[in-house]
């Protein structure tokens, strides 16, 4: 049983590590800030879930003590992880930040231009 | 044998927070260090998890839930300063 509870916990420890490893490894090498915020929000969520999902099996299964703040704390950063990536690559389009050159479209050009007509009209 | 592979996690992480430093230190535009420090606060939520494995205790299982807000907060402060220049706005007078 015992070895049963270190394989789960290994597994689920292990994921979350190559998780991060790689979320680090595209903030470097990634040409924009859009597609650095886009790695740094999905992969290292994911990635800090699954550990703490290991984390939690090990107090439960080995140690016997049912730890709800771990559970608290993913919920949390299952639910603030994407958000703050959402606000932050908004915030730096609206501040003015170009993307990457190879970008064909952008959908949200037209949008700002329309947004910033209509604020000066009813200013 | 897991203790092995938790150090060998520990280092990974070392790694990680090396290259996100880089991108902090160099990134190009102020969103970019705002994010690299966004991901450094992710990793030391991480590894708080494995050393309070590591050492056998649990009283750092706290520490997880109050530096996930913290690194919250942080990055929605940051967005709304590189967004609007001030982070609380005053009432207007209209």
């Amino acid at each position: 049983m015992t070895v049963l509870a270190n394989t789960l916990v290994v597994l689920f420890i292990s994921v979350g590590v190559i998780f991060i490893a790689v979320a680090a490894v595209g903030l470097f090498r990634l040409p924009d800030l859009y597609t650095r915020a886009h790695a740094a929000s999905k992969s290292a969520t994911l990635g800090v879930m699954s550990v703490l999902i290991g984390v939690f099996f090990h107090f439960w299964l080995i140690e016997n003590h049912f730890n709800p703040r771990i559970l608290l704390g993913i919920l949390f950063i299952f639910m603030t992880g994407p958000v703050g990536g959402h606000i932050m690559s908004r915030s730096s389009y609206i501040a003015g930040v170009k993307p990457w050159s190879g970008t064909i479209r952008d959908d949200l050009k037209p949008e700002i231009e329309r947004m910033k007509k209509e604020q000066n009209i009813q200013d | 044998m897991i203790e092995k592979i938790l150090l060998i996690s520990l280092v990974l992480f070392m790694i990680a927070i090396a290259l996100l430093l880089y991108r902090v230190i160099v990134g190009p535009s102020m969103p970019d260090r705002a994010i690299g420090l966004d991901t450094i606060g992710v990793n030391l939520i991480s590894s708080i998890a494995i050393v309070s494995i590591l050492l056998k205790t649990k009283a750092f299982l706290e520490a997880i839930l109050i530096l996930g807000i913290l690194a919250f907060i942080g990055t929605i402060a940051f967005s709304k300063y590189i967004e609007r220049g001030v982070i609380v706005e005053r009432k207007s007078n209209r």
